[in-house]
């Protein structure tokens, strides 16, 4: 098959959307921008005179960061929107802000909104290039690209990879990306977490779910972590936090039933204590903060790669 | 593609050599050189030519350049194109770096790899090596080492194919098609 050198779509707004080879594409076109991070000057011109706005309407540190460094190193211009301090209060609603935005004449826009499919909204009604920065409990894109980036740099590749999330999967855009994307590049891909965190249908889609995390953790590559998100629990889904951490909390005893090179991963922000313990997030098994770093080069690479 | 090919490996290695040779002789009083080859077909020449002073006794590193995020034409050009990332594992500051590329036509390329290096340090001083200029330029550039001057004409295009990317080493004159060479 010939090798692709361009994206299908002009937007980036889920796993579920992107082939195969497309991800691989934006892996090794990151990998190469990743070079510019390590130079005296780490600006290159290619999107010079060229406008991203940030919408976000959910609170961000890492990836609003992350997308906004990632404009800047390829000199784009960015303004940026967030919930608390635009028209949103007054009452405008999410299209309307955007075909404002539009209208001074950006490239592209990054969304992040609480309500699945707001970027797919976007992009029907827009001519920009838009980037969903997560949509609910759907889906967050770059996150899952920069988590294939850290394997693949840690690992070589994905094809036969056990890898287990742990945590609240009912609630998590990062789970689904990732389950997409690990899947596609062929990864076996498992689930662990208290029931009721783990949505009913999906052992449908091809991943194997446990609910006992030291016979889930055996035979793992990776043990991707989930942040427990305690803004987006409903009432009553699991007893307490305590009886959570006793039953779902990485500790170094649990990692004694896991292979002794099976590495940590955790999109962040990390809730030390609850779902890992600092030990383990401090230590050399852990890939966190390597996946940081590729959080700047995969966005680079999605600017590059956009039409 | 028909093309007419017009220079074939014989001559393209004595091209290389003569390039080599001209290059250490204007060198003479520096102790070091470094090759960067623009990518892609110059690189493989770059690290060509270094083998070859080092065989004569000159020292020399060599590395690579991409100049596609330095484009002037990437508002225009209908295809995206592939980046293949630069490669310059050592410091160049203070250094006499002599850029490397196959074909020099109209300057472009030259331009954005002199603007990307003014982002990677400060060179001494930097100099310009082609296989072959075929004229046209639209940019006040010239070249310090040229293999051979090709008479060409302008919708005309002049591939250099090499052993290492292609598996030959030649070079052949193409009728236009669509868009530009390089």
């Amino acid at each position: 098959m010939a090798k692709i050198t361009e994206l299908k779509n002009k937007d980036l707004l889920g796993m579920k959307e992107l082939s195969r080879e497309e991800i691989e594409l934006i892996c090794e076109t990151a990998e190469t921008l990743k070079e510019i991070l390590e130079r005296p000057i780490k600006t290159v011109p290619y999107l010079r005179g060229k406008t991203a706005c940030f919408l976000f309407f959910e609170p961000s540190t890492r990836t609003l960061n992350s997308f906004s460094l990632a404009a800047k190193r390829l000199s784009c211009d960015i303004v940026s929107v967030s919930a608390s301090s635009s028209s949103a209060l007054k009452g405008e609603t999410l299209l309307d802000t955007a075909k404002n935005i539009e209208a001074m004449k950006t490239n592209f826009v990054v969304v992040r909104h609480s309500v699945p499919g707001s970027a797919h909204l976007l992009a029907r009604q827009l001519s920009s290039s838009v980037i969903n920065a997560g949509d609910g409990t759907h889906e967050h894109p770059t996150q899952a690209l920069l988590d294939i980036l850290t394997i693949k740099e840690h690992f070589g590749d994905l094809e036969r990879l056990k890898i287990l999330i742990v945590g609240d999967i009912e609630h998590s855009r990062v789970a689904r990306s990732n389950i997409w994307a690990m899947t596609k590049l062929g990864a076996e891909v498992s689930l662990c977490g208290p029931p009721t965190l783990i949505p009913y249908s999906i052992a449908q889609i091809g991943v194997k779910v446990y609910y006992d995390l030291k016979e889930a953790v055996k035979d793992k590559d990776i043990i991707y972590i989930l942040r427990l998100q305690k803004e987006r629990q409903e009432k009553g889904l699991f007893p307490s936090i305590r009886e959570y951490i006793n039953l779902y909390c990485i500790t170094p005893e649990v990692l004694k039933y896991a292979k002794p090179d099976a590495r940590i991963m955790h999109p962040g922000p990390v809730n030390r204590g609850i779902e890992l313990t600092p030990e383990i997030a401090d230590s050399s098994k852990s890939l966190i903060l390597g996946q940081v770093l590729n959080g700047v080069a995969i966005r680079m690479a999605i600017f590059y790669l956009l039409k | 593609m028909e093309g007419k090919r017009i220079i074939e490996e014989e001559e393209f290695q004595e091209l290389l050599e003569s390039l080599t040779t001209k290059i250490i002789k204007a060198n003479r009083d520096v102790n070091r050189v470094i090759l960067i080859g623009i990518k892609r077909r110059g690189a493989p020449l770059a690290k060509r030519v270094a083998l070859q002073m080092r065989d004569r006794g000159k020292d020399v590193l060599v590395g690579s350049i991409d100049i596609n995020l330095y484009r002037d034409d990437l508002t225009t050009i209908d295809k995206k194109p592939m980046v293949y990332g630069t490669d310059i594992p050592f410091d160049i500051n203070d250094e006499v770096v002599i850029l490397i590329d196959d074909v020099l036509y109209t300057g472009r390329t030259l331009r954005a790899a002199l603007t990307e290096f003014a982002d990677l340090g400060r060179p001494k001083k930097i100099e310009y090596a082609c296989l072959i200029d075929r004229g046209h330029r639209e940019l006040p550039v010239c070249a310090n080492f040229i293999g051979k001057i090709l008479e060409t004409k302008q919708k005309e295009i002049v591939e250099v194919r090499v052993k290492e990317l292609d598996g030959e080493d030649y070079v052949m004159i193409v009728p236009h098609k669509h868009g530009k060479n390089n």
